[in-house]
């Protein structure tokens, strides 16, 4: 570390890629994928938890069933992830919980809300909302298009969409 | 007990994103998209509503359960309506996730100051 800058430039001169690879490699900053694992599924599994918490909420008060207290929970969630990431707090917790902030529907929320705020300087179409998909498009897109194959499958065997 | 399953099985679905992250390098949004189309194929073999009913939000919540629905929506106006349903019904069910998304998101982004 507290080698004169002269030494240090020749020892680097003396190594071949190989080895300097291999000393790069060393001082990586190595991710703990356990510890990261871990983190992720504390965070996700809470995230899930508090989407239980409020789909009980709509079922016990509302009377709804499971199916139909489904796409209420999700808006909820999705509110609470647009207002956590307007206060600049969902990507301090994305950045700890990894995975776990962003699988949830409420990372897919943040992707959009954030990626909107962001842009919003380069105006409201071109920059706010042409930006809006930049990640959330991705996952659509996939989504369709194998929802749409899964369909065609299902025409081509004849099931006519008996699941 | 719906609860603890609902941590458990949501916890588990953010670890197979997180190896994809860590061990696979994958982006951020090949990770999304693989999960969505894994959601889709497991709605596809019939697997995804009896975990839905086993795990609840567990399994409602995470990213693979949008792909659930898209299949869902697209197979159910199938049976109901024949071919054309295929395009017509994918966006059924998932209209509260994503309109609500816009929605919220847009308003948000009008109303808050962009940091730095």
């Amino acid at each position: 570390m507290a080698t004169k800058p002269t030494s240090s430039r020749s020892q680097v001169k003396g190594l071949s890629p190989k080895e300097y690879q291999a000393i790069a490699k060393q001082h990586e900053p190595r991710k703990n994928i356990l510890t990261n694992c871990l983190k992720a599924f504390l965070v996700g599994g809470a995230i899930c938890l508090i989407g239980q918490c409020i789909q009980q909420f709509f079922m016990s008060y509302f009377d709804m069933t499971t199916k139909e207290a489904g796409n209420p929970t999700v808006a909820v969630l999705i509110f609470i992830s647009v207002v956590v990431t307007s206060l600049g707090l969902y990507d301090k917790l994305a950045q700890w919980a990894g995975a776990g902030s962003a699988v949830p529907v409420t990372g897919f929320a943040n992707s959009m809300c954030s990626a909107a705020i962001e842009h919003k300087a380069e105006g409201m179409v071109l920059g706010l909302a042409a930006n809006m998909f930049k990640l959330a498009g991705a996952v659509i897109v996939f989504g369709v298009v194998a929802a749409f194959l899964v369909g065609i499958v299902h025409i081509i065997f004849g099931l006519n969409g008996v699941h | 007990m719906i609860f603890l399953w609902a941590f458990l099985i949501g916890g588990l679905f953010c670890v197979v994103g997180q190896l994809m992250f860590d061990v696979l390098k994958l982006t951020p949004a090949h990770t999304m998209s693989t999960l969505v189309v894994v959601g889709a194929l497991m709605d596809a073999l019939g697997w995804y509503d009896p975990l839905v009913e086993f795990a609840g939000a567990g399994a409602s919540v995470p990213i693979t359960s949008f792909g659930n629905a898209l299949v869902h929506g697209a197979l159910t106006e199938l049976q109901r309506d024949g071919w054309i349903g295929v395009v017509t019904g994918i966006f059924d069910v998932t209209s509260a996730g994503i309109s609500s998304a816009i929605i919220f998101s847009f308003f948000a982004a009008v109303l808050v100051k962009p940091k730095g």
